[in-house]
């Protein structure tokens, strides 16, 4: 029975997953968006502001689809061109998904990974972006207090997205520096049976390739292995490819749907994978999310589960239209991976000068930055200072390792694509200028340590209910 | 190898309300090429008015439902849970319009989400543990056993009700329905209705209203109403539309903690394609969490932005709602009026897309029973060519009820359904009264035996009197 809320905010009434903090929000992390929020950088109106570089998101190639939609009319229902679509369009809410979106999905997708595999419309199911897809998944393939794997580091929100109302646990694996935080077939087998023996009920392995945060692809014995390793053991895998259209330099991206055929006990009752279109394209805010599973079972859950969740048509028929473009489709697929390697070139070139190296990548929006040499001990306190002086004196905020589970301090996601040129400079102007005093100036150094009488202050400040922050700052956003 | 949801049928896609939406998938009508398939009578689907918002889009010349090339990187790039402050301004306004000015709604309560299915899902979640029950008043959606129950593990009990008060909800059935949970040992949690109802039409009375307060008042529980049909209101009853949202500003703070709305435009505004429902709650902790929850079924910033534009224009709301109220009031009269011809009635209502059919008139046996809706059911599918949603689908503690669509199709499309109708009653009314001959005739033969049989007896009798 439920008492009567005497303490005004009506708190004591709700469920315990609501009251439980599964959505992750508290964590000091979001510290870094409040400073943004605050002062956010502008280059004319506010040059001395905190520059967004916590965002992955893909905003170099606007242009072409903006260009795309003013010449095709049709593919919105409210131009003169689309609008006799209105009634068919407004009307339809079949949790199939209009059929030429599938199939122009399943086009564009194969596009991606160079027509080497085909995909099947059917086996599309439509979701709200990712973060309702890989939820979804979790419904479908685990009970409450079963587990899946994930190598660490790994997106933050998937805390929430695999988690908070699923009752699923996520176990680590913690990859390291010392061989380029790759996966390794031991670390796996490891940490597969200590679950076992713990008696903690391993259903599966959930990989993102490319990978967030450290912008690498897995390469094909990499992948192989995994498949053979989770197929033998009859457990899932799940491969977030939300990344697969950002990569910009070899190794070519390999998907875990090419490498199902060359491993000979691959069962594909156990491979499902989850896309979006908010990174290649672009495009967070119009909601486009697919599953996609090799299990007949699974897409027919997921399907009906997807009523939860479902794309709105006007959408769906604006990306059918898009993706069905097949010189479109090139000119983009052409274009951006060569934006995004031109701009991570430049970031990684400039810090390279400073001495600040950076995990080799050759995809996503970001790349994993090595600041270890700044910490004046390795722990995870360190890193939080640092990161602080990085967030309140640089006035650039990054994303902290630990915040992606990363086992060693000393490690930030930064993140390039989501700003236009001139703000690039200027972050990278900024991190050469602080390193240069860095180096130089003792007092700088002394001046970093004094945070530490600051920190509690500035802890107690994170705990701020997000839902006082501003429309732009990214703990509100979905997917970040 | 998979989940046990998976694995269960608690979605509830094995009733009859979906598979007779299969079945029509098979064979669906279509007025030249194919005007013997099944008419879709079982989706609460508005239609009536699309024109006006096609008439909207055109008259605008279409600026400002697409966002201009400037605005499209900002539009593309927002995921903020928070939703476009623009629409849900607009979505607060509207919501007061169809109220008649009656309540009036804060944007900042306004919990954006995908559609009225996710809404209440995010609902469950929020106010109830897996295991712990909301009590519904029957006949309900058949869509709440999945959205409800199949993810969040949390039950329903139904709270019955009966033809012989016009299916009203009393306190007598909430008590009755309370004590059920607590016998099965659940905590219930609150009471969720649809208010206007699916699939009865009505609007819950002034009576209705303040017994369903007190009720969770007592109970220190939830009350959810989901007003997806809040502008199909087009009679008002002798007490109006009560919304539910009156008792969010009823001086009672804890209570008011505990009142939440659901909505959603798919039938309201006819686009159930865009998938916009909300939750409105003056609870700021569920507004806070169910707004964390909204990520996994965010509405699309292409939708929100064009929605945003259209229901900002106060003169093309105001008007439609009008449009759309007459629209419906008319397409439902010729209904009642075409079944009432062939003594089918329909239970007197104020809302809704469709009516609540009284069909124990046609079922096979001489008392009602489900296996007789079953069958009545079967063969308005495939004899008739109707798919309608039989009552037991919706929980209906009574045999024999039916909810049939009107507002989803063409007048054309309308008659053809209703000269079906017509004619299976009048076969089966021309069937019973051949079965009323033939039983008349050996009833009259064997009256007429008896007397022959009575006449010998006299004779005997008085023979042997004589004798």
């Amino acid at each position: 029975m439920v008492g009567c809320s005497s303490d005004g905010d009506g708190s004591k009434v709700l469920s315990k997953i609501a009251m439980n903090g599964g959505h992750g929000e508290d964590s000091p992390y979001f510290e870094g968006w409040k400073a943004y929020d605050n002062n956010p950088f502008h280059p004319t109106q506010n040059p001395n502001g905190v520059i967004q570089m916590g965002l992955s998101e893909n905003q170099l190639c606007f242009d072409l689809i903006e260009d795309w939609i003013k010449n095709n009319p049709k593919a919105s229902i409210c131009t003169a061109d689309g609008v006799e679509n209105f009634r068919n369009i407004t009307n339809f809410q079949d949790y199939h998904g209009l059929p030429e979106f599938r199939q122009a999905l399943a086009k564009f997708m194969a596009r991606i990974r160079g027509n080497r595999v085909e995909f099947d419309a059917d086996r599309i199911v439509m979701s709200s972006g990712c973060t309702g897809a890989s939820e979804t998944l979790m419904f479908c393939l685990a009970d409450p207090g079963d587990a899946f794997l994930v190598p660490s580091p790994y997106y933050p929100a998937f805390n929430r997205d695999l988690r908070w109302r699923t009752g699923v646990q996520l176990i680590p694996i913690s990859c390291h520096s010392s061989n380029n935080f790759q996966l390794t077939l031991s670390d796996l087998e490891s940490a597969y049976s200590k679950a076992i023996e713990s008696g903690v009920k391993v259903k599966g392995l959930i990989l993102t390739n490319p990978s967030n945060p450290l912008g690498t692809t897995s390469d094909v014995d990499t992948l192989k292995a995994l498949l053979e390793f989770t197929s033998r053991r009859k457990i899932h895998i799940v491969c977030d490819e939300i990344y697969s259209a950002t990569v910009f330099a070899p190794p070519v991206f390999t998907s875990i749907s090419e490498v199902m055929r060359e491993v000979e006990c691959c069962d594909p009752c156990f491979v499902h994978f989850i896309y979006s279109l908010s990174k290649d394209l672009g495009l967070p805010g119009f909601r486009v999310g697919v599953l996609y599973s090799y299990n007949d079972a699974v897409v027919s859950t997921a399907r009906k589960m997807s009523s939860f969740g479902l794309v709105s048509s006007q959408t769906q028929l604006l990306v059918a239209s898009m993706l069905s473009d097949g010189d479109f489709v090139e000119r983009f697929l052409g274009e951006s991976p060569r934006r995004l390697r031109d701009r991570h070139r430049k970031f990684v070139e400039v810090l390279g000068r400073v001495g600040i190296g950076c995990l080799k990548g050759n995809a996503g929006l970001f790349f994993w930055m090595d600041f270890r040499k700044f910490l004046e001990e390795e722990t995870f306190e360190e890193e939080m200072r640092l990161w602080r002086v990085i967030v309140h004196d640089i006035r650039l905020n990054v994303s902290p390792g630990s915040s992606f589970g990363c086992a060693e301090p000393g490690f930030f996601r930064v993140c390039f694509a989501n700003m236009d040129e001139v703000t690039a400079d200027v972050a990278l102007g900024r991190i050469g200028a602080f390193v240069t005093r860095w180096h130089g100036d003792k007092n700088l150094r002394l001046s970093f340590k004094s945070l530490k009488s600051g920190d509690e202050n500035n802890n107690s400040l994170s705990m701020t209910s997000p839902h006082v922050m501003s429309p732009r700052s990214p703990v509100v956003i979905a997917r970040n | 190898m998979l989940s046990r949801k998976l694995s269960s049928n608690s979605h509830g896609q094995d009733s009859s309300y979906f598979l007779g939406w299969e079945e029509y998938t098979k064979n669906p009508f279509h007025a030249i090429d194919n005007p013997n398939g099944i008419i879709q009578m079982g989706l609460a689907e508005n239609q009536l008015s699309v024109d006006q918002i096609k008439g909207w889009l055109k008259r605008r010349n279409l600026t400002g439902c697409e966002p201009g090339v400037s605005d499209f990187k900002e539009l593309a790039s927002f995921q903020d849970y928070h939703g476009l402050p623009a629409f849900k301004s607009a979505l607060a306004a509207f919501m007061g319009k169809i109220r008649d000015g009656r309540v009036t709604f804060d944007e900042e309560k306004i919990v954006l989400t995908a559609g009225a299915t996710s809404a209440n899902e995010i609902l469950m979640f929020c106010l109830a543990d897996p295991g712990d029950a909301f009590l519904l008043p029957t006949p309900y959606y058949p869509g709440f056993d999945r959205d409800l129950k199949w993810r969040t593990g949390v039950e329903i009990i139904p709270i019955h009700t009966s033809s012989s008060n016009n299916f009203r909800i009393t306190t007598s059935s909430l008590e009755q329905a309370f004590r059920h949970a607590q016998t099965l040992g659940m905590t219930v949690k609150g009471v969720l209705i649809t208010n206007p109802s699916n699939p009865l039409g009505t609007t819950i009375t002034r009576s209705e209203f303040n017994q369903l307060i007190r009720f969770v008042d007592s109970k220190n529980i939830h009350l959810i109403s989901d007003e997806i049909y809040a502008g199909t209101v087009f009679n008002n009853s002798p007490d109006g539309f009560i919304s539910v949202a009156e008792a969010l500003h009823c001086g009672n703070h804890s209570l008011s903690q505990r009142i939440h709305l659901v909505y959603s435009l798919s039938k309201d505004m006819g686009m159930p394609g865009f998938r916009v429902g909300l939750i409105y709650s003056n609870n700021p902790s569920l507004v806070s969490a169910a707004t964390k929850m909204s990520s996994f079924g965010l509405v699309s910033a292409q939708t929100q932005y064009l929605l945003a534009n259209m229901l900002s224009d106060e003169s093309f709301v105001h008007s439609y709602i009008e449009e759309n109220r007459k629209r419906i009031r008319e397409r439902k009269q010729l209904m009642v009026s075409r079944l009432h011809e062939v003594g089918i009635p329909c239970l007197e209502s104020n809302a809704g897309l469709f009516c609540w059919v009284d069909m124990r008139g046609l079922l096979d046996e001489s008392g009602p029973s489900f296996g007789g809706e079953k069958r009545l059911w079967t063969r308005l599918i495939h004899e008739v060519g109707l798919n309608v949603c039989a009552g037991s689908s919706c929980h209906c503690s009574e045999p024999g009820w039916f909810r049939i669509c009107f507002a989803n199709m063409d007048e054309w499309a309308m008659e053809v359904a209703m000269d079906r109708i017509k004619s299976f009653a009048d076969s089966i009314r021309g069937q019973e009264q051949a079965a009323g001959t033939v039983l008349g005739q050996r009833f009259i033969l064997l009256l007429l035996l008896s007397f022959i049989f009575v006449d010998d007896l006299g004779r005997t009798l008085s023979s042997q009197v004589k004798s």
